[in-house]
């Protein structure tokens, strides 16, 4: 507990990534191998469930500071992290631990807290925060709450882990893969003797994209690329292997009960590992990515869902064929052999289809493809480098997306929040509305967008034109226009103003416009795609 | 007394407490830009504020008086007394036919060793910052700050880094200076923060420094010292360290938030404001029946103590704190 709160502390003070790897990796070194198992469990987000809500925390630890409830939130709200708030306003003890606890002791504890009786739960967490010091008592929340937020992505702790054991990266990177916890692995039985039965449903890591930020001209020859749709579904790795089949997600979960009807890939030879995205897919036509939420919002997946909500996998990779790991193989050779397979089992009615590569002439030629993206569902464009290797993570270079360019519409800033992590004491989570007659209904919100000198001016605005406040939340006066860009856009009865948008933000302040020229609900309705 | 759009008025005897706008007399609590404001026609303030004043604003009609003394301007009776901010600073205590305020300024309880501690004054209405009032703030033991501080300049000279300790230049400055420890290397100063600790010499005890000068290289300054003022900290200048790291001191270190938001190495927990405790204890102990807060929490903190008992209400004044923002501190 104590190196890892160090640890924590660490990482949290520099954004240097050099620093980060060092002292992760001397972390390593230097911690018990079953404390280094549970720390990547908890940078792999592979934390155990809550055992309590976090309004139980906030009770609690206003009673434990002697603080009326509005106050602790109050003060939450302005330090814009729950266990920061209550590592902060818990009184320091005098009767700390000499020696607290190790990290996995204490995770099992936390474990064993789920099923208890509320009263059990409140003692013991009151007596570790009381027995804590500041920044342990921050760290053991984290350990509740979940969540570091400290700039650790799953790479930087692989490439950590692989110096500090001298392995390769990728072996460990594979080897972290899927659905363990430290209480169904060991650390040797994780990362130094896998049991070949855990390897055969491991999925292999994902390889990520970047955004295409400039010219696509700059990549080069257009030959080299091989250019797909960008499909709006949710990416998935297609595993099939002895006579079993496991289908995960890009979270590394497994997700093969959500979709049963994937069981028919089992006519696919031994060996086969499919990367692709799974699709909405209804009267022979790509379906809006709000059906498919459908299926993975559902515990139980009933005849009449699959029947009303159907999927299919879109295949755009071979990762492995007949047992061999092909993931070394240039793009173009493994595409080749993908569309050699599909098209050798093509008839066998598989719920499935091929991601064409588009034609690639000329960048001109790719530009029209992209612009043609939106009617067939896509979200834009896939550029992937025909010679480069299937990639560990988000590898700059090797692939990009070429999304479409969004929808926007002009909003006027009705509400504020203040931010969270670096941008608490700052008003920049903002809720923007249309005109619907003479009222402005709410659309969206968004909380990025402007740059850190247009987050004060609009931070410096809303202190001064504040009209009501509902605890953390300021109404303003309706003054400021903003141009939101979104991606994709649905009908829904949920939102005020009849649609909801998928991934809003800011794209920029409009100081040009009046609140007069903001749009309206129904330009807004006019975007729908039938 | 009154809030106007100038400032905080005694409208009896025609005087401003820290106005925001020119007016004929101003009575001043202490040095920093936000209270002592340009342009005034009379100031008058405490007497160790007086060169500091002048300092920053140049020639103005100043009148110095000691801590305790008192001074009638129409029946109405005035007194400054320690506030434990920064050097010179001073509540202001204010009384007529027996009713007394007392405007707080800016204040710590404290002591930190170079400025006369808070003294609590007795008074039916006490006007009070709360910078930070919210129940999260509670300061370290400064004793062990400034250990940090010197811990931390000793490793980055082995290192053969230059340390870039980052304070305002008037009071907190000071502060971290008196307490480096001379022994570990060689102090610098930024132009604005040796300048005024000059002003505060007679003062204060400070160790060797010498002030930056456009001749000072990088070769002098590896494994020294710089201390500057948070605005000097993105110039241009920076370009003259070799390889530094940099350290931050103010009260707001204590949050996450706040410290991943500077670009900075180190942070130090180190404020010339009150804590939550602090401003609690500053209200007990004035016997007050009635708080107006005027900068900070203003909200939060009236409503705890309107729970608590007393009658507590928020006026709007242009008084900013302890400023987290480089881009605001108007340079010294």
């Amino acid at each position: 507990m104590i190196a890892f709160s160090n640890l924590i502390q660490q990482l949290d003070s520099t954004n240097k990534t050099n620093d980060k790897v060092q002292a992760l990796c001397a972390y390593f070194q230097n911690t018990p191998h079953q404390d280094t198992l549970w720390t990547i469990a908890l940078l792999s987000h592979r934390r155990p469930s809550r055992p309590i809500t976090t309004t139980l925390m906030r009770e609690w630890a206003a009673e434990v500071a002697g603080l009326p409830l509005w106050l602790f939130e109050e003060s939450y709200h302005i330090v814009g992290d729950l266990a920061e708030t209550i590592a902060l306003v818990v009184p320091e003890s005098q009767i700390q631990h000499k020696d607290p606890p190790a990290l996995s002791d204490i995770m099992e504890e936390i474990i064993a807290l789920k099923g208890q009786q509320e009263a059990t739960k409140k003692k013991y967490i009151i007596d570790q925060w009381q027995s804590l010091n500041a920044l342990q008592r921050f760290t053991f929340n984290k350990l509740l709450t979940g969540g570091f937020r400290i700039g650790i992505s799953q790479k930087l702790m692989t490439r950590a882990l692989a110096q500090a054991l001298d392995m390769e990266e990728n072996h460990i990177a594979h080897r972290l893969m899927g659905q363990w916890t430290p209480q169904t692995t060991t650390f040797d039985q994780l990362l130094r003797n896998p049991n070949p039965e855990d390897l055969l449903s491991k999925p292999y890591p994902f390889c990520l994209a970047h955004a295409l930020q400039e010219a696509p001209q700059k990549l080069g020859n257009t030959t080299d690329w091989i250019v797909e749709n960008k499909w709006d579904g949710m990416r998935g790795q297609l595993i099939i292997r002895k006579n079993k089949w496991y289908c995960w997600s890009r979270g590394e979960e497994l997700i093969s009960d959500k979709f049963p009807e994937f069981e028919a890939f089992l006519s696919l030879p031994d060996g086969t590992v499919l990367d692709g995205e799974i699709l909405p897919f209804k009267n022979g036509k790509i379906q809006n990515f709000a059906l498919l939420q459908k299926r993975i919002g559902r515990k139980n997946i009933s005849a009449k869902l699959l029947k009303d909500a159907p999927v299919i996998f879109m295949i755009y990779d071979l990762l492995e064929w007949q047992g061999t790991d092909l993931r070394g193989q240039p793009t173009r050779q493994r595409r080749e052999l993908l569309e050699e397979m599909f098209a050798q089992y093509k008839n066998s009615a598989l719920p499935w289809q091929l991601s064409q590569a588009l034609p690639s002439t000329s960048w001109e030629a790719i530009t029209v493809e992209r612009q043609k993206a939106t009617e067939k569902h896509s979200e834009g464009l896939m550029l992937k480098k025909a010679s480069a290797p299937y990639g560990v993570g988000r590898k700059k270079g090797d692939w990009w997306k070429w999304k479409s360019d969004p929808l926007t519409i002009d909003a006027v800033l009705t509400y504020a929040m203040r931010g969270h992590g670096r941008r608490t004491n700052l008003y920049t989570d903002y809720t923007f509305g249309l005109w619907q007659g003479d009222v402005l209904v709410t659309f969206a919100k968004a909380y990025s967008g402007l740059t850190d000198e247009e987050f004060r001016k609009v931070d410096a605005f809303v202190k001064k034109n504040t009209q009501d406040r509902f605890g953390p939340v300021r109404q303003v006066t309706p003054q400021l226009v903003f141009e939101i860009a979104f991606e994709g856009i649905a009908p829904s009865t949920r939102h005020k103003s009849g649609v909801a948008v998928r991934f809003p933000r800011i794209l920029r302040w409009r100081h040009d416009k009046k609140i007069e020229d903001a749009n309206t609900v129904d330009d807004l309705k006019a975007l729908l795609v039938p | 007394m009154e809030f106007t759009s100038k400032g905080i008025y005694c409208r009896l005897a025609d005087v401003y407490l820290d106005p925001w706008r020119p007016v004929k007399k101003a009575l001043i609590s202490h040095g920093h830009a936000d209270h002592a404001r340009w342009g005034h026609q009379n100031y008058i303030t405490q007497q160790d504020n007086v060169p500091i004043l002048k300092h920053r604003l140049g020639a103005i009609s100043i009148t110095g008086v000691p801590y305790g003394a008192t001074f009638v301007i129409n029946n109405v009776k005035f007194s400054f007394h320690p506030s434990g901010h920064v050097l010179g600073a001073a509540q202001i205590r204010v009384e007529h036919l027996g009713e007394v305020w007392v405007f707080t300024g800016d204040f710590k309880i404290k002591s930190d060793g170079i400025t006369p501690p808070f003294e609590p004054v007795r008074c039916h209405t006490f006007i009070t910052e709360c910078t930070f009032g919210i129940p999260v703030f509670n300061w370290p033991n400064p004793q062990h700050v400034h250990d940090q501080i010197n811990q931390w300049w000793a490793t980055n000279k082995n290192q053969r880094k230059t340390s870039l300790l980052i304070g305002y230049s008037l009071g907190k400055a000071q502060r971290l200076l008196h307490y480096l420890d001379p022994n570990i290397g060689t102090i610098y100063t930024h132009n604005a923060v040796g300048k005024m600790s000059q002003v505060m010499e007679d003062k204060i005890k400070f160790p060797k420094y010498s002030i930056l000068t456009p001749e000072t290289t990088k070769k002098d300054l590896a494994g020294c010292l710089v201390l500057a003022p948070p605005a000097a900290a993105e110039g241009a200048w920076l370009k003259k360290l070799g390889p530094y790291s940099s350290g931050f001191a103010s009260g707001w270190m204590l949050t996450r938030g706040a410290r991943r938001r500077r670009a900075i190495d180190q942070s130090f927990v180190l404020s010339d404001h009150a804590d939550w405790p602090g401003l609690l204890a500053a209200v007990e102990a004035t016997q007050c029946q009635n708080v107006i807060t005027t900068h900070g929490y203003t909200d939060i903190f009236a409503q705890y103590l309107r729970e608590k008992g007393w009658n507590a209400r928020t006026e709007k004044t242009d008084y900013e704190g302890e400023v987290l923002e480089t881009d605001k501190e108007t340079a010294l």
